[in-house]
């Protein structure tokens, strides 16, 4: 080894520690393997929706139909609008990280701090949006009736084709059932808040209004749910065996079960991502701010939390493209 | 990292930018085009469009492109890997780009197996 050592002094350097394998310093090469494993997580996550989606390809979800909200605007059918709007702001942010790390890379503090406050009020938008969107899936809008089979029964006007909710048509009926209580009955049980319809308040009100029909979570030919007849209605109306309205993680009222899950997990784990995000960036921007880097010689730092960020950027793409317009 | 060691040319040098602050907002522009094209097919859905190709329609495979596209962009240019070595650049996107689509591949397959299984079995799902 000696030998050889002497003989090329360049060989020397090579594994002395004055050469950086790749050019690349070791946080950022750590940042890289984060992001390779994590990329690998998320499409881990985005392939078992696929799954899910491929096993059940003839009744799931139509997200236009379920992601229709804009603020301000209550009752207006606005697919696809709003989260449009949160893949632009997300890409705006990208972009503002971008020009900080730029202009880190030119020793300016200043333009540094000022894009990097840029980056965090962005994403605080975005986690802000997302957790809306949640608020939005979770409470629901028209509710629905879930057969013993795990199906799911909409309700729409037969002339207008309009979707139809439950509150307007299902009858009030006096009803004795109450929510059980562990003090009243089994403690070892226990029991979410009755809902408000019952099964047979909404058969009553079917049954009473001509002009309902029954949507199933089928898909025909076009893509879209299949629509029984008055009569196949009626009849379908008794395989109900429970009301459904809003999302969790056992019952939605938007159809397939795994729909939701899916939507919670993947949409949180990424919002859990951008949520850390901003709080990294939070931190880099006040060291920013008090002269750390300018002290230290360099804002490599910036330029490692902007590779995170863009990651996150980079799952949304993928997240918006799969969840939303596939 | 020297201060300008980037690469300021995209679409393979037929855009040329004139400092790296340029070009990050002519990739902004160039994302948000192709989202705007994203968002205004997921609106309008084109009938021509619909029909299927390769078990799916073809505005998805559109779709699906057109998200590499962006992914690549992103990656190249705002996480610099146009910038990196070579060997940094292939250490992060083959293992990426060939441990992903095998997934997706006999991921999909079994799904698609699977969904045959429920249709012509001889069990009810509907009970």
């Amino acid at each position: 080894m000696e030998v050889t050592a002497t003989e090329n002094s360049e060989n020397e350097s090579l594994w002395g520690g004055a050469k950086k394998p790749f050019e690349a310093t070791y946080g950022k090469m750590m940042m890289w393997f984060f992001i390779v494993s994590d990329a690998l997580t998320f499409s881990g996550f985005l392939v078992s929706y696929a799954f899910s989606r491929f096993k059940n390809i003839d009744s799931w979800p139509i997200a236009d139909e379920v992601f229709n909200h804009f603020p301000f605007l209550h009752g207006v059918e606005a697919p696809m609008y709003y989260v449009a709007l949160m893949t632009f702001i997300l890409i705006f942010s990208s972009v503002t990280m971008v020009l900080a790390v730029d202009a880190g890379h030119h020793m300016k503090q200043s333009k540094v701090a000022f894009y990097m406050f840029l980056t965090i009020i962005g994403g605080a938008i975005f986690v802000g949006s997302q957790a809306w969107e949640w608020k939005n899936f979770i409470k629901g809008e028209y509710g629905a009736l879930e057969t013993r089979g795990g199906q799911i029964l909409q309700f729409q006007n037969l002339e207008t084709g309009k979707r139809v909710s439950l509150e307007e048509f299902a009858f009030e009926l006096p009803t004795d059932r109450s929510t059980h209580e562990k003090s009243k009955g089994l403690w070892y049980s226990n029991e979410s808040t009755v809902s408000e319809i019952t099964v047979s308040e909404v058969k009553a009100g079917f049954e009473n209004n001509e002009d309902l029909v029954i949507r199933t979570e089928k898909l025909n030919s076009f893509g879209r749910k299949t629509v029984l007849s008055r009569e196949n209605s009626l009849a379908k109306i008794e395989s109900a065996s429970q009301v459904v309205q809003g999302a969790n993680l056992v019952h939605n009222e938007y159809g397939n079960r795994l729909f939701a899950d899916f939507f919670f997990f993947i949409t949180g784990f990424h919002g859990f991502h951008v949520f850390s995000g901003v709080v990294i960036n939070i931190i880099i921007f006040f060291n920013v701010l008090i002269g750390t880097y300018e002290r230290r010689g360099h804002y490599e730092m910036v330029e490692k939390v902007g590779l995170y960020w863009h990651f996150v950027d980079l799952v949304w793409v993928f997240v918006f493209t799969f969840f939303y317009l596939v | 990292m020297g201060h300008d060691s980037h690469k300021l040319s995209i679409f393979r040098g037929y855009l040329k930018f004139k400092s790296n602050q340029q070009k990050i907002w002519g990739v902004l522009v160039f994302l948000s085009i192709v989202t705007t094209i994203e968002v205004f097919l997921g609106i309008v859905k084109p009938e021509i469009l619909m029909t299927p190709f390769l078990k799916t329609k073809i505005l998805n495979w559109i779709f699906i492109i057109l998200t590499l596209v962006k992914a690549y962009y992103i990656a190249w240019d705002f996480m610099h890997i146009r910038d990196e070595l070579s060997g940094l650049k292939d250490a992060i996107v083959l293992p990426l780009i060939i441990l992903i689509p095998y997934l997706v591949f006999i991921i999909l397959l079994e799904g698609d197996y699977i969904f045959n299984i429920m249709q012509e079995g001889f069990v009810s799902w509907n009970f």
